[in-house]
């Protein structure tokens, strides 16, 4: 049902007339909100192009500030998710596994970090670990606390990916001689990581926004320094800029964010079109049908969960 | 092992605060997060554009910047919320209805266009046919995606302790500052406790998604 | 010389930014021409704590980023304060240059974990010597001594004198800190708000969210000086806060070392200059008399 124009008719003069009101409505309300925010934000001096000016004016080092900011997040985000896809991948191969002795461990990995806060894991990388002599910077502990929660969840959406393969795949392989191993890494994994590639795109966004967890073992990626500087700024000049900041901080994610997701649609259309991974089923479980469709073996349990909202895991945080 | 009966009822209060302020949240956002799902389903255009708007907003921002908004951005549109629970509630169920409102959609889109076409041909209209055929159904569909919502909102809830509320991730801090020569247990306890909600839920969603399956 | 750049910044950024704090100007400036020199003819024995910081050639100094006077980061980035002032002073007498002080950031709830786990060599952070924290760690010092005092808002609405009149009232501090730990034990009555920083409890008061903030006097003065329309300090001072440095547990060589560095100088005025030039310039005070080090 994606076509949603299915739940009511084509309007007609009249309908649409109304619809034209409803919209119009509809549109004047948010206009009328947004005015009266813009209203009281006036009202409080907080519309000031002067306030607004700190910015960009790099006399007072403010965009440098966010600018490189901007860089120690994106820099976290990448390791963690380089590692999280490798030790992900890795994983999901170990819950396939016919060895109970290699599944339950992995199972138990993949279930443990999953049901645990982010921000836990993170403390606990922080502060514990230096304790049993793996001594963590900020940025370690960050990156360690990122990777070992995002590995569990790629492992579950590599795991859908590579049983999402058409079983020919592997039959055709294995009648070729090829031996288990062989299968998994020059036939399966190859092919889930390239028909995963948009939902891997998806959960680096999802990574990106977890790296402002960094604010609670004082890495100064760009939410934490955009609270350094309000504190610095609110000192000097009383809260003078400090919506301005918070403001400039929310944007600068929605900006990367929406760049990312974008690319991940665009990779996802092309993915699509490509005769090398349309050959085999459907391509990305993008909705909860095709998802289901895939059999019992991954509706086994809320894990199966992860693939199952559209173009993104459903495993925010 | 006296440690933890020391602290049991710092922990059991905390505990309670993290569930209620997951339950709370939850609640909020799953009417919040349905409402979206059929904003962005309806034909009236400025609907479906607000709804995407809002949807693809919290989407892209850190939970933790919402909380900084709410709790120190708003007061400069002179709005503020009566407590930092509060605070937390607001935010946590803000951000998560927009998770709740894509899994409800991609419910919506799961089930069968041949339902709603049986539904119009019934006469009936698009409030009727989405509140009576799809909803019901899409729910169903939608129960693992809305779990592991409801999962991921369980564990967001730590991010309230930054935010002034006595949550478990904020008693682990206290008390990993306070016994250091304790650390293990003081994250074996907190730990525990999370799991509790956590696994417990998915043990749950598990048997709920069986027990709804819909036999096509 | 690093300082020198952020000086200019600020003082550019004080052209550009109507209403900036004259007083903030002048601590740049003063910082920019005022430090310590670095010695140069140190030799510690092989495998004491000093030698294998200065074989490293790197202090790692745990400090506060948020507390205008003690530990603030400028718009940089980098850490000022008194507290960044006595680190610079002891790296000084190791004859380590300030480009060899790595500052991390240490909020008042990891700080003891800081030094336990090896993340850093001490912590400048004001940090109050207490029992519970020497059974961890290790402080030398003191090199300044607190009192808890209660800040509200300007006008003191609520008629706030002391302790006694938070009862039934909203109460803002830190996790972790001796002053929450203060009200927690002595005065229940209070409700407790309990932040990571001490920023976010100015927020909270001058948005009218909690009643009153406590924590040392010191910090609060700083934020009354930053926005004295929304601000005012009790100044009633009900507790002794020694500040200390900590040191990692069983590093007397190093708790010795900083404890001569501090008393040299109480002696010949580079304490109360440093003073002068951060704290005091803020809080428009004199240098108070220098405690005594407590070597126990």
């Amino acid at each position: 049902m994606s076509d949603s124009r299915v739940l009511f008719d084509l309007p007609g003069p009249r309908a649409r007339r109304r619809q034209r009101l409803g919209s119009l409505l509809g549109a004047l309300l948010v206009l009328v909100l947004i005015g009266l925010a813009l209203w009281r934000l006036g009202i409080n001096g907080q519309l000031e192009p002067e306030r607004w000016a700190i910015l960009f004016d790099p006399a007072t080092n403010v965009p440098q500030r966010l600018l490189e900011a901007l860089g120690n997040t994106l820099e976290v985000a990448a390791v963690g998710m380089v590692a999280a896809t490798a030790l992900g991948a890795l994983l999901a191969v170990g819950r396939l596994s016919e060895h109970a002795w290699v599944r339950v461990p992995v199972v138990t990995v993949i279930e443990f970090f999953r049901a645990v806060p982010l921000l836990v894991l993170i403390l606990f990388c922080f502060l514990f670990l230096p304790q049993v002599g793996v001594s963590l910077s900020a940025f370690g502990a960050l990156a360690l606390g990122l990777t070992l929660y995002n590995m569990a969840v790629l492992a579950e959406i590599f795991r859908a990916g590579i049983l999402s393969i058409d079983r020919g795949q592997s039959e055709a392989a294995y009648g070729l001689g090829l031996r288990k191993w062989q299968v998994m890494t020059f036939i399966l994994v190859p092919q889930a990581v390239r028909r995963m590639l948009p939902v891997l795109i998806a959960q680096l966004v999802v990574l990106l926004k977890d790296s402002s967890l960094g604010f609670i073992v004082g890495y100064l990626e760009l939410l934490r320094t955009s609270r350094s500087l309000v504190e610095t700024l609110n000192f000097s000049f009383g809260p003078r800029y400090t919506f301005q900041l918070y403001v400039a901080a929310g944007l600068i994610y929605i900006v990367v964010n929406v760049l990312l997701s974008q690319l991940a649609k665009f990779v996802e259309s092309r993915t699509r079109r490509s005769p090398r991974t349309t050959g085999t089923a459907d391509a990305v479980p993008t909705g909860a049908a095709s998802a289901s469709a895939l059999g019992p073996a991954i509706s086994a349990g809320p894990a199966s969960a992860v693939v199952l909202s559209p173009g993104r895991p459903g495993e925010e945080s | 092992m006296s440690f933890l009966a020391d602290n049991f009822p710092l922990l059991r209060d905390a505990f309670l605060t993290t569930l209620s302020l997951a339950v709370l949240s939850g609640l909020v956002a799953l009417v919040l997060g349905t409402v979206l799902a059929a904003m962005r389903v309806s034909p009236i255009a400025a609907l479906r554009g607000l709804a995407t708007f809002y949807v693809e907003t919290f989407r892209n921002t850190p939970l933790t910047v919402v909380f900084f908004f709410l709790a120190f951005g708003i007061v400069y549109i002179d709005l503020q919320f009566p407590s930092r629970f509060i605070t937390a509630v607001a935010a946590l169920s803000l951000y998560t209805a927009a998770f709740v409102c894509e899994a409800v959609r991609s419910g919506i889109n799961a089930v069968p266009p041949g339902q709603a076409e049986a539904a119009r041909a019934i006469g009936l209209d698009f409030r009727q046919s989405l509140s009576t055929v799809v909803l019901p159904q899409a729910f169903r569909t939608v129960v693992p995606p809305l779990g592991s919502v409801w999962i991921a909102l369980a564990k967001n809830t730590s991010i309230a302790a930054g935010f002034a509320v006595t949550d478990l991730t904020a008693v682990l801090q206290r008390l990993a500052n306070a016994n250091a020569d304790q650390l293990a247990m003081v994250f074996i306890a907190v730990v525990a406790a999370y799991l509790l909600i956590t696994l417990t839920s998915a043990w749950l969603i598990g048997i709920l998604e069986r027990r709804l399956a819909i036999v096509r | 010389m690093r300082i020198t750049r952020y000086a200019a910044a600020l003082a550019a950024a004080g052209v550009v930014l109507a209403g900036c704090s004259s007083d903030a100007g002048e601590t740049a400036d003063d910082a920019a021409d005022n430090t310590a020199a670095v010695a140069t003819d140190v030799e510690f024995e092989p495998g004491s704590t000093m030698a294998e910081i200065v074989e490293a050639g790197e202090l790692r100094v745990g400090t506060k980023i948020d507390q205008p006077g003690f530990g603030l980061a400028n718009t940089a980035g980098d850490p000022e304060g008194f507290d960044v002032e006595m680190a610079k002073l002891i790296a000084a007498k190791m004859g380590l240059t300030e480009d060899q002080i790595t500052f991390t950031e240490t909020v008042s709830a990891n700080r003891e974990p800081f030094l336990q786990n090896d993340q850093v060599d001490m912590v400048a952070a004001t940090y109050t010597i207490n029992d519970a924290r020497k059974q961890v760690i290790d402080f030398a010092g003191p090199y300044y001594v607190a009192g808890q005092d209660i800040m509200v808002a300007a006008g003191n609405p609520e008629g706030i004198e002391g302790p006694e009149d938070l009862a039934g009232k909203t109460v803002c501090s830190v996790e972790g800190s001796t002053p929450a730990e203060t009200i927690r034990s002595e005065y229940p009555e209070a409700e407790l708000v309990l932040y990571d920083v001490y920023s976010k409890c100015a927020d909270d008061l001058r948005n009218g969210n909690v009643t009153a903030v406590t924590t040392d006097n010191v910090i609060l003065t700083s934020f009354v000086a930053g926005d004295p329309e929304s601000f005012e300090l009790v100044g009633n001072p009900f507790t002794e806060e020694p500040y200390g440095i900590g040191v990692q547990k069983g590093a007397d060589d190093f708790r010795d070392f900083i404890n001569d560095v501090l008393e040299e100088s109480f002696e010949d005025g580079t304490w109360a200059e440093a003073w002068d030039r951060t704290a005091g310039a803020i809080t428009d005070t004199e240098a108070p008399e220098p405690p005594t080090v407590d070597r126990y």
